[in-house]
């Protein structure tokens, strides 16, 4: 059974080339413009990786990042955060707050695409 | 045999010496050549202090009470030690303020005040004509016992002898006129009589060798010196104690007060401050006589314990006074030129003490007692008058004549109730209450004027009380009563116990209270209030004389400006015309001017006038006098600042700290608010960047992530090819978009944009930028309507730039209208000297708290349904600026859920301007 991808952005256009992409690889994609719709859908069926925008109206990335961390039922759910904040700073509050991994906007495709087989390897 | 004759010949003969002694030494004064100018005769000129109070009292007070006369001649040696400090300061300043007396010196303190001179010399007169009499009463004495010799007979009571036969008056009568002949041949600015000087120096001479020969006959001519006289003596019980300091808790309290009052006496006795500061030439001098005015002391008391002692032993029953020991014993040993010489003795120490005495109090009653009143006396005219020093020589004559007049009546009612030595200490008592004031004005910048007066008018009226009425209540003058049950009974009041204060003796009680209220008063009323600006600024020249007369003469004294046509004649009616034209010449000189008459109408001149003045009539007169001439300033901000800064300087030193912390405080304030304002900015800028670097990215990540997508898998179904392709073009569209809008946003903002404003049909550019939309309108099936009305009102704009506008405007429009139901209308109306443009749509509305926010870079208005807002972010704040520029403003009115009106007007250039089309405003 192939890993549950949701894709967390609103930018249509990304949010178009993140599925195309992880459709290629074989996952089970999902996708959710904002951070609300985001928690609910998650809610109704949890994803193995979530890939997060940091710059959302409504909730920002890491307000969910940190709201995912918060819910037991969550536990185990990789997150890839995304941002066109290139900052140091940020890079470390998405860490700190609990992401397993930081990309820059804009990214390398085959590069994401490595670090979420990566992320996605069975653990132990 | 020694016959009235002789003695009165002798005496003249005597005084006759005294005055040629004074002469030569004004003559050599005159011409330069200074007899006094060394600190030897200063030492001895001091030694007025001894009067026939020491000649005689000493012997006197020690038969009495043994080495109890000592705390006399303690007080002074204790004194002068002090000298180096107090005299020197004091010295200083009378030089520098030209002060004549003790008066003057009070007045002049305390703001240059006529009623506090007057006060001081009531109290100095008052205080001191019982020390006068009491000269007067030894020299008479003296001479009446002479007149028995050899037969030793004790003079009769004053009062039992009528007044012709009364030796004391005659002896009152020829003092006065020799103290007139010595003290008054003319007026001196500095009021110095070098003469004299060396008259009472040389008397000081006479009557310490005279007491000396007593003593030395006394010692080892009728014994066989020191040694075989308190031997004997101590064999005989009752003169045994007198070796000792007497018994009892009042024994060391008299000793005590009596040092502490002749402490005060040495500096505050009118003919002290006399001698000591007004004729003192060089304040070097106070250095010998610090240790030499003491020797003096000593000296002249060796012997009085051994005449005491041998006095007691010849005279036993106490038929004679003991006070008469010095001519009494030589008398009763025959030996004639001793008596002759102790008599000599005697009249020269009383005469000194008379003829000093009475010259300053003189000076004080005229420059500060009479002169006061006949210049406030209009009708005596006595500004007009031409000359006046001879008046004010006329005043001092009757003054000199007026004090011994006094004098000698005091003697008559109550001369003979007390010995010489208890008159004496009543005086010192009254001077002493100078000495709040005085050493107070010295030293305490917050002294006032008021404070000065109610110490010295409370002290003079205790002392007056406790001291000088019971002397007449002794003499029969009051009832005796008054004394032992107090006035109207009040036993509380008695002058002696006053407020039952018991187990003093008189004076120390008197000194007591007098001081307790005059010092209290002083300081307690001092406290209640700032001191006048004219007492603050004397309080500078005298508590910091010795830093303001570090070189020339700087004495802030009047300010304002007289010529000198009125300033010397002036001067010259009191000081006489001729003396006030050298002296004005002499200073002509110093300033380096050819003539008198050239000398620069200034304050320096005022000042030299007024202190001229301040030595013939005293400082507070010449004040008066000359302030009637000159046009006094107020004073200056400069001068202000500066006497706060002196007169106060502790106060302004605290308050200057106090407004540099302020001041740092409020620097650290400004400081940390422009930190904060700093760090805001740079955050500011931070986002800013921040926010540019996100639009930037966003796109990009677009292009890269489908370029890549393409580039990998050339198999892409073509559908989805074209879908990535247009994709790409339309983000780097944006991008490209984004980037001109930051640069034109960018140059808007620097000022570097280029504006062709030009006379324009707004009628016309808003059809022309429908037209250039509508395409955008069809192709998103939103309706367009345009209003334009029939007016054609005409702007001063920049085309383009204002195509720029509309277009932003309606794009937006469309933006947020749903496709197929939109409804955007444009509506152009005129109305007020203003062209309105109103774009009205039907989408979903702007929330209040964002109607300005969507005029800030980066800050569009969010799609609620999508969350994502379209555009760059920049249109509407590059088109508000482009409004504000051409002198308009560019607002929204919005409801949520009713659609938003973007609204901007400009102002309409008038019909008739003939302003041609396309003129170049030029770069701002």
């Amino acid at each position: 059974m192939s890993s549950r991808i949701l894709i967390i952005d609103d930018e249509p256009n990304i949010v178009l080339s993140l599925e195309f992409l992880m459709k290629r690889e074989g996952y089970d994609v999902a996708v959710a413009g904002d951070g609300e719709v985001a928690l609910r859908a998650m809610a109704e069926r949890r994803p193995d990786l979530v890939i997060l925008d940091v710059m959302m109206p409504k909730l920002n990335g890491f307000e969910v990042c940190q709201r995912i961390r918060a819910e037991p039922a969550f536990r185990g759910v990789r997150v890839l955060m995304l941002t066109a904040k290139g900052r140091e700073t940020e890079m470390k509050k998405g860490l700190e707050l609990g992401a397993d991994a930081y990309v820059t906007k804009p990214f390398s495709t085959k590069e994401l695409v490595a670090e979420i087989r990566r992320l996605l390897e069975p653990r132990g | 045999m020694l016959q009235g004759w002789v003695i009165v010949a002798v005496s003249f003969a005597y005084l006759g010496a005294l005055f040629a002694i004074a002469s030569y030494g004004d003559r050599r004064a005159e011409a330069g050549r200074s007899i006094i100018a060394n600190p030897y005769i200063y030492a001895l000129s001091l030694a007025v202090y001894c009067t026939t109070w020491t000649f005689y009292g000493s012997v006197g007070r020690a038969a009495s009470s043994g080495i109890g006369f000592l705390p006399v001649y303690l007080g002074p040696t204790l004194m002068v030690a002090l000298w180096w400090y107090v005299m020197r300061k004091i010295i200083r300043i009378s030089k520098a303020q030209r002060i004549t007396s003790i008066a003057d010196f009070i007045a002049t303190r305390y703001g240059k005040s006529q009623m506090l001179g007057g006060l001081v010399t009531v109290i100095a007169v008052v205080g001191v004509i019982p020390y006068i009499a009491l000269q007067l009463k030894a020299i008479s004495g003296g001479f009446t016992i002479l007149l028995h010799y050899p037969a030793i007979v004790m003079p009769d009571k004053a009062a039992a002898v009528p007044l012709v036969s009364d030796s004391a008056l005659y002896v009152a009568a020829v003092l006065a006129a020799f103290t007139v002949l010595f003290g008054t041949r003319h007026l001196d600015a500095t009021e110095r009589h070098e003469g004299l000087v060396a008259a009472i120096a040389f008397e000081s001479l006479v009557k310490l060798v005279a007491f000396l020969a007593v003593g030395a006959f006394v010692t080892f001519g009728v014994y066989g010196g020191f040694a075989d006289i308190f031997t004997r003596a101590a064999k005989v019980p009752s003169l045994e104690a007198l070796m000792t300091v007497p018994g009892g808790g009042g024994g060391y309290a008299t000793w005590a007060f009596l040092t502490f009052l002749s402490m005060l006496s040495i500096l505050f006795l009118p003919r002290q401050f006399q001698i000591s500061v007004v004729e003192n030439v060089d304040e070097d001098h106070i250095e010998k006589a610090t240790w030499l005015f003491p020797l003096y002391l000593l000296l002249i008391n060796v012997f009085v314990l051994p005449v005491a002692l041998g006095g007691l032993m010849r005279f036993t029953g106490g038929g004679v006074d003991a006070d008469t020991f010095v001519l009494t014993v030589p008398m009763a040993e025959r030996a004639e030129g001793l008596t002759l010489l102790a008599f000599l003795g005697g009249l020269s120490a009383g005469s000194g003490m008379v003829i000093v005495e009475t010259i300053a109090l003189s000076t004080m009653v005229c420059n500060d007692l009479v002169m006061p009143v006949l210049l406030r006396l209009s009708a005596l005219r006595i500004n007009q008058r031409r000359d006046l020093s001879g008046l004010l020589i006329a005043i001092r004559r009757l003054a000199i004549a007026a004090i011994l007049l006094l004098a000698y009546v005091y003697f008559r009612v109550a001369g003979e109730a007390y010995a010489l030595v208890s008159i004496g200490l009543i005086s010192f008592a009254a001077v002493a209450q100078f000495a709040p004031a005085i050493l107070g004005g010295l030293y305490w910048r917050n002294a006032t004027r008021s404070g000065a007066v109610a110490g010295l008018l409370g002290g003079f009226a205790v002392w007056a009380y406790t001291l000088l009425l019971p002397s007449f209540a002794r003499s029969g003058w009051l009832p005796a009563s008054f004394l032992t049950e107090g006035p109207l009974g009040l036993g509380l009041l008695r002058p002696h116990q006053l407020f039952g204060l018991a187990g003093l003796d008189d004076i120390s009680h008197g000194v007591l209270w007098s001081m307790l209220a005059n010092a209290g008063l002083y300081v307690g009323v001092s406290l209640t209030g700032p001191p006048s600006h004219a007492v603050s600024m004397q309080a500078t020249l005298f508590v910091d004389v010795f830093r303001h007369t570090q070189g020339a003469e700087r004495t802030r004294l009047l300010r304002g400006s007289a010529s000198v046509h009125e300033l010397l004649p002036l001067v010259g009616r009191f000081l006489g015309p001729e003396r006030a034209r050298e002296a004005f010449a002499a200073y002509a000189r110093r300033r380096g001017v050819a003539s008198p008459e050239a000398l620069p109408a200034d304050a320096g001149l005022v000042q030299f006038a007024e202190t001229q003045l301040a030595g013939a009539i005293g400082g507070a007169s010449a004040r008066v006098v000359v302030a009637s001439v000159v046009q006094e300033e107020p004073p200056g901000l400069d001068e202000v600042m500066d006497i706060l800064d002196e007169a106060s300087q502790a106060r302004a030193y605290s308050r200057e700290l106090e407004q540099k912390s302020r001041e740092l405080e409020a620097a650290t304030t400004g400081l940390r608010a422009a930190n904060e304002r700093l760090q805001e900015l740079d955050r500011m800028k931070d986002d800013f960047m921040s926010t540019v670097t996100h639009e930037l990215r966003t796109p990009l990540t677009s292009i890269r992530a489908f370029s890549e997508i393409l580039l990998e898998d050339p198999h892409i179904e073509l559908g989805q090819r074209t879908l990535f392709r247009s994709i790409i073009v339309k983000e780097t569209e944006r991008l490209t978009r984004l980037i001109n809008q930051m640069l034109d946003m960018a140059k808007i903002e620097s000022g570097n944009a280029e504006w062709r404003a030009a006379e324009l049909d707004l009628r016309e550019v808003v059809a022309e930028s429908a037209e250039a939309t509508s395409q955008l309108f069809s192709e998103a099936r939103v309706a367009l309507t345009l209003l334009l009305g029939e007016s054609a009102p005409r702007v001063m704009a920049d085309r383009d730039r204002l195509m720029q506008v509309l277009i932003n405007l309606l794009s937006n429009a469309v933006k947020f209208c749903q496709p197929g139901r939109g409804l955007v209308e444009i509506r152009l109306t005129t109305m007020g000297g203003q062209a309105r443009v109103d774009v009205k749509d039907n989408g979903p509305g702007i929330p209040r708290h964002q109607h300005e926010t969507i005029f800030e870079k980066f800050r569009q208005g969010g799609d609620s349904a999508t969350g994502k807002p379209r555009g760059t972010g920049l249109g509407l704040p590059i088109s508000r600026r482009i409004v504000e520029h051409f002198g308009g403003r560019l607002w929204v009115e919005s409801e949520p859920g009713h659609g938003a009106t973007f609204t901007f007007v400009l102002p309409v250039e008038p019909v008739a301007a003939d302003v041609p089309a396309g003129v170049e405003i030029g770069a701002t």
